[in-house]
């Protein structure tokens, strides 16, 4: 597959980059944040999406969705990347779409991927119980229950968790806490009794939940996929999700190398525009060449995840740990390049450090997914 | 069957009875490779495959067939490149002729150029030398001072040139000299094709830290060239080089990117894995990692900049991003392999040893304009950052 956007997702690029920056530019985070906004988004930025499609972006046809693939959806990713718009986009269109439609029964897609694409619904995915990101590391429980199950235990750093109608959580059904085998999914709306939900604020200035299961009670129809063999499913998911946030990562670096660039034509210092300094030229054309290394990893990881989703796992986690790590030297250069300006809460440039920070956390940082690269790759 | 399917049977059928089985052996040392000219005189398998592969214009297959090519277009020359791979068949000729002289003439030579020269570069007759650097034009080419003097009918060339890559065994070289003095340092530049078959050319091997000498110093002590020797304009020459250099970057920035074994599978075949089935070494796993990820991303990279190319949506300056990038993941992969083979890799003078790879992949970010020039390029071609 020739590596360049055609002419669909093209258009969808631009009409992207149009949208978020009229209606959810940077600004719109800050006065979210400002504001303290209980949802952590805007409900009508998030419905105009629907509109534009980007919510069925990964739902099939017959389920009311465009079906556009991955690619197309790591555009509007990194686009999204590029004003730090937040929204359940992750969380749902790409994560929630990716579980139901390629795991879910006919009865599960029929509930959720309408709803999904029409931006009606918004799901979250409950898989880590500690610190690092840890998805065979599961001790929250399933027990057989008459003819369901009874969920109990706690998951932690729920991407939109507090606005979720409808929840993936990770639970033993068998099996030993850090055990592949014994993992099942199950689909927990968020009113059922038992579960109780604490909305945290991140340093990105977005939410995430701390979600807790007290006897939860679910039907067997709530499972997702296999009993007890629900790691493979949950990978593909968090693949999924994974390469979106590759795509967001990109477009944050890209962003913040053209703001950084932009900084330096415009500094002056010693009577002199700082851009003509060689020691800072240097660091910046570094960075860009990074920044293009970044894009192309991103872009082959989405292409496979599009033509051979059973084997992107080695390329989205070669795209995961090199977008860590040049999305955080563009942060981190950034800052130190708009100097004393790029401390402050008046530039942007902090606000793009943070959510990296954060997006760089989430579902495996560079060090987790250079660990099971070399895994793979037998070493 | 699509027209390329059966160009595909057509390829593979021709492979199959023309390249001869010794042709389908990896090679054994970077000695193994056929470089063509009047010099060096190779096996006869190695000469039979090279007039076979040349006959069919496939050691050219995207040149004009009128110049000695294939003719083929982008997506032919990929199913023949698939199809040699798919035998292992050894690349028929490697040649600066094919990869920056041919280019560069294709896009500025004349017809008549065209019809001398590359036809002879398409069947490995005459191997070529790149005539650039001068002991005191390095990084700062265009200070070069060899001096072109208009003698009515012909030229004469005066002067030195430097890093002249295998000059010793070369046939012809294509220069950069000066053709007028007065003028600002890059406009009075021209690009002149020399026979080196004659007494006022001569080389001397340089010899280097990895004890090799692939690199020459040139002299000119009053060297003809016929009039008609000139690509593009005179005092021109400058656009020709800047055209050759962007061939040039791509070919160094590319090189041993694709035909190394990973370095992973050396690190563990040297020095083992642990009970839990890592390699043994776990820092040097760390860093083997992150080189694999990056050369992932950097195999990536050359493909998108090739697929932008095509669809028209490329830039030139992007091969500075693959030169630097290239160069400096070569070096760090040489320091890695260095680092797994541990002390077997110190002896020296063995053949084909990883000490001298080592050493060579040194000058990769100094070759062909330094990792720090390419910067300089990218800062004031991409991003457009004033100059001081």
């Amino acid at each position: 597959m020739a590596m360049v956007l055609n002419e669909e997702a093209g258009m969808l690029k631009d009409a992207a980059r149009g949208f978020l920056a009229d209606s959810a530019p940077l600004a719109q985070l800050r006065n979210l944040r400002d504001t303290d906004n209980a949802d952590g988004f805007d409900r009508k930025t998030w419905a105009a999406m629907a509109e534009m499609g980007w919510t069925s972006v990964l739902v099939p046809e017959d389920q009311g969705g465009v079906e556009m693939g991955y690619v197309a959806a790591g555009v509007i990713a990194e686009e999204m990347g590029r004003t730090l718009t937040a929204s359940p986009f992750l969380s749902t269109a790409v994560m929630g779409a990716t579980a139901l439609s390629r795991f879910g029964s006919d009865g599960q897609k029929g509930e959720w991927l309408p709803r999904i694409a029409a931006g009606e619904a918004i799901t979250a995915i409950a898989v880590d119980e500690g610190r690092k990101h840890n998805p065979s590391s599961v001790t929250t429980t399933a027990e057989r229950s008459g003819n369901g199950f009874k969920l109990n235990g706690k998951k932690s750093f729920v991407a939109e968790g507090h606005v979720a109608d409808m929840m993936i959580v990770s639970a033993r059904t068998a099996g030993s806490e850090n055990e592949a085998e014994g993992i099942s999914l199950f689909l927990v709306p968020m009113d059922a009794a038992g579960l109780a939900v604490d909305r945290i604020k991140t340093v990105d200035s977005r939410n995430f939940a701390t979600v807790t299961l007290d006897g939860v009670d679910v039907t067997a129809d709530a499972v997702l996929g296999e009993v007890d063999g629900g790691l493979a499913a949950l990978e593909a998911v968090l693949d999924a999700g994974r390469a979106g946030l590759s795509a967001e990562m990109s477009g944050s670096a890209q962003q913040c190398l053209e703001s950084t660039v932009g900084y330096l034509k415009e500094r002056k210092q010693f009577g002199q525009i700082i851009g003509t300094f060689q020691a800072l030229q240097h660091r910046a054309a570094h960075l860009y060449s990074e920044v293009e290394l970044g894009k192309s990893i991103v872009l082959k990881a989405l292409q496979t995840l599009d033509a051979a989703p059973e084997h992107a796992a080695m390329m989205v986690s070669a795209a995961k740990a090199k977008l860590g790590q040049v999305a955080q030297l563009a942060a981190q250069e950034g800052v130190q390049m708009h100097g004393g300006m790029g401390m402050t809460d008046e530039f942007d440039i902090g606000f793009f450090m943070k959510r990296i920070r954060v997006a760089e956390a989430l579902y495996g940082d560079a060090n987790y997914h250079a660990e099971k690269f070399a895994r793979m790759r037998q070493y | 069957m699509s027209d390329l399917e059966s160009f595909r049977e057509e390829v593979r059928d021709w492979l199959d009875a023309n390249c001869p089985a010794e042709m389908r052996r990896p090679m054994a040392s970077e000695n193994d490779a056929v470089w063509g000219g009047k010099k060096t005189k190779y096996s006869e398998p190695q000469q039979l495959w090279l007039d076979r592969m040349a006959s069919k214009g496939w050691t050219v297959p995207e040149w004009p067939t009128e110049y000695g090519g294939g003719g083929l277009d982008k997506a032919e020359a990929k199913v023949l490149r698939q199809e040699m791979q798919r035998i292992k068949a050894r690349s028929p000729l490697q040649s600066f002729g094919i990869w920056m002289l041919g280019p560069a003439l294709l896009k500025y030579g004349t017809h008549e150029q065209k019809l001398e020269h590359l036809p002879k570069i398409a069947r490995g007759e005459i191997r070529w030398a790149q005539g650039y650097s001068e002991p005191n034009a390095g990084s700062d080419l265009a200070a070069l001072m060899t001096k072109c003097e208009d003698k009515g009918d012909h030229y004469l060339i005066n002067g030195q040139k430097i890093w002249t890559s295998y000059a010793d065994q070369a046939d012809w070289i294509f220069a950069l000299v000066r053709t007028d003095f007065e003028a600002k340092k890059h406009e009075g530049i021209s690009f002149i094709l020399v026979d080196m078959d004659q007494p006022g050319v001569t080389t001397k091997p340089i010899k280097l830290i990895s004890g090799k000498s692939p690199f020459c110093e040139t002299f000119f002590d009053d060297a003809r060239a016929e009039k008609h020797n000139v690509v593009g304009e005179l005092n021109k020459g400058w656009t020709v080089a800047k055209y050759l250099l962007t061939h040039e970057r791509e070919m160094i920035g590319g090189m041993g990117s694709g035909a190394m074994r990973p370095a992973g599978d050396v690190a563990v075949q040297m020095l083992g894995k642990d009970e839990h089935g890592r390699l043994a070494d776990p820092l040097l796993r760390t860093d083997i990692v992150r080189l694999e990820i990056d050369g992932l991303a950097f195999m990536s990279t050359m493909e998108r900049v090739s697929d932008e190319a095509k669809a028209g949506q490329g830039m030139g300056a992007n091969s500075s991003v693959l030169k630097y990038y290239g160069t400096e993941l070569n070096k760090r992969r040489l320091e890695l392999m260095m680092d797994s083979v541990g002390q077997d890799g110190l002896e020296w003078g063995v053949d084909d040893d990883v000490a001298a790879n080592w050493l060579r992949t040194k000058g990769n970010s100094i070759e062909g304009g330094t990792s720090e020039v390419q910067l300089n390029i990218i800062s004031k071609r991409i991003l457009e950052l004033p100059s001081a």
